[in-house]
């Protein structure tokens, strides 16, 4: 009986023991486990400005302009508090929309806007049929009528 | 005085030759269960689910891809707690479960990994993006490789029980990083529908789908692992008298039927 426990505190050690290292380190490599910044973070000169990167927020609804070639698109990635202007040249994800989440890749340039060489679509946990998407932005729309 | 007795009779299960004629009795229930409810899964979760307002018809991958995802998690979890039992209290079933559940988990998350790529290219414009989440759910198969392959290459069972035990515990580590990895950083990949702490965000009869697929992996994994555990024990055992005589009476079995 007595083996048995100080074998159960040497696997509880063990493992508590893992866990804090485990936390120590995903907390000191914070920065470099995000996918993404976001508009606000590179306002704040906090993303790696100096090398490729990548930016995720929503698509600014009134944004997407397409050029006369058909393959370059610039839009603008906000997070609400701040935009940054896009410019990309290729083929969008499907589910690339405005008012919808997006993440891009690629590198600012000095005026400011971000060169992309890679545009994904970011998707919400949110699933429901079409009739009730379609209530939903009815309900919204409704609301918003009302609060003006 | 009765508590005890009730125990020592649940407690005898973990003696190998109480385990196995157990085991091959209720494997063929979770079986059939397992069929039936991937079929009702199925057929809800292709036929009675609505198409999603924003992807289509291609969010119907999550019937397959959520339960995979979620049962690769709780494998490995109920592996290391095995593990961790056997390590503690020397008992010979607890490493026979351990290992019997690998290969199955391993499977679980390959199938996560693919069908989330093929989810990955429609929606988000990319089969594979090294995010928080599925660097660390590719973690996770590394770590089943890691562990099959380690309890396999040592010749000593004893020993091999051992050192997978120790793989089993530390990787374990990793498991509440996947599931909380959308949370506790950005990433591409969305956060979780339905959780214990809010109400799923999903239409009811795709959540029934969802869920009714899920049970369907809990059963084929026990029954499974069950059937894996059994021919484990036989291997194991081979040299105990108990085991000699099952061989012996499952040989007159066939030679009578044939």
């Amino acid at each position: 009986m007595k083996a048995r426990s100080k074998r159960l505190m040497l696997v509880g050690g063990g493992v508590a023991l893992l866990v804090a290292a485990v936390a120590l380190v995903l907390s000191a490599f914070q920065q470099n486990l995000v996918f993404f910044h976001t508009p606000s973070e590179v306002a704040e000169g906090k993303a790696p400005t100096g090398k490729t990167f990548r930016v995720g927020g929503m698509v600014e609804e009134g944004s997407i302009k397409r050029e006369a070639d058909g393959l370059t698109v610039s839009f603008a990635i906000t997070d609400t508090a701040k935009v940054i202007p896009v410019s990309y040249r290729g083929t969008l994800p499907d589910l690339f929309k405005e008012g919808k989440g997006a993440v891009v890749q690629g590198k600012l340039e000095a005026d400011g806007t971000f060169r992309a060489t890679e545009v994904l679509a970011k998707h919400d946990e949110n699933y429901m049929p079409p009739e009730a998407a379609h209530a939903v932005e009815q309900a919204s729309k409704a609301a918003a009528t009302v609060s003006q | 005085m009765n508590a005890p007795e009730r125990s020592r009779s649940l407690f005898r299960f973990a003696a190998p030759h109480n385990f196995y004629p157990l085991a091959g009795r209720l494997a063929p229930w979770f079986a059939a269960a397992a069929l039936i409810l991937t079929f009702a899964g199925l057929w809800l979760g292709f036929f009675v689910a609505p198409t999603d307002a924003t992807q289509g018809q291609v969010y119907r991958v999550i019937f397959i891809h959520v339960p995979a995802a979620w049962m690769s998690m709780f494998i490995y979890l109920v592996m290391a707690f095995w593990s961790a039992v056997g390590l503690v209290m020397n008992t010979r079933l607890s490493f026979v479960m351990s290992q019997a559940l690998a290969p199955t988990g391993a499977m679980f998350c390959f199938v996560a990994l693919w069908t989330g790529a093929l989810w990955g290219k429609p929606t988000w414009g990319a089969y594979w993006v090294w995010d928080a989440r599925l660097t660390s759910q590719l973690l996770l198969l590394f770590l089943y490789f890691g562990f099959i392959a380690l309890t396999r290459a040592i010749e000593d069972p004893r020993r091999a029980d051992r050192a997978g035990a120790i793989i089993a515990l530390v990787g374990a580590v990793n498991v509440p990083i996947i599931y909380f990895s959308v949370q506790w950083w950005n990433t591409l990949h969305q956060g979780a529908s339905v959780s214990l702490t809010k109400a799923p965000s999903m239409a009811t009869t795709m959540l029934a789908g969802m869920l009714v697929m899920a049970i369907a992996a809990w059963m084929y994994t026990i029954a499974v692992v069950l059937w894996r555990a059994r021919s484990m024990i036989l291997e194991r055992e081979r040299h105990t008298e108990w085991v000699g005589a099952v061989l012996e009476r499952e040989a007159q079995l066939k030679g009578g039927r044939a």
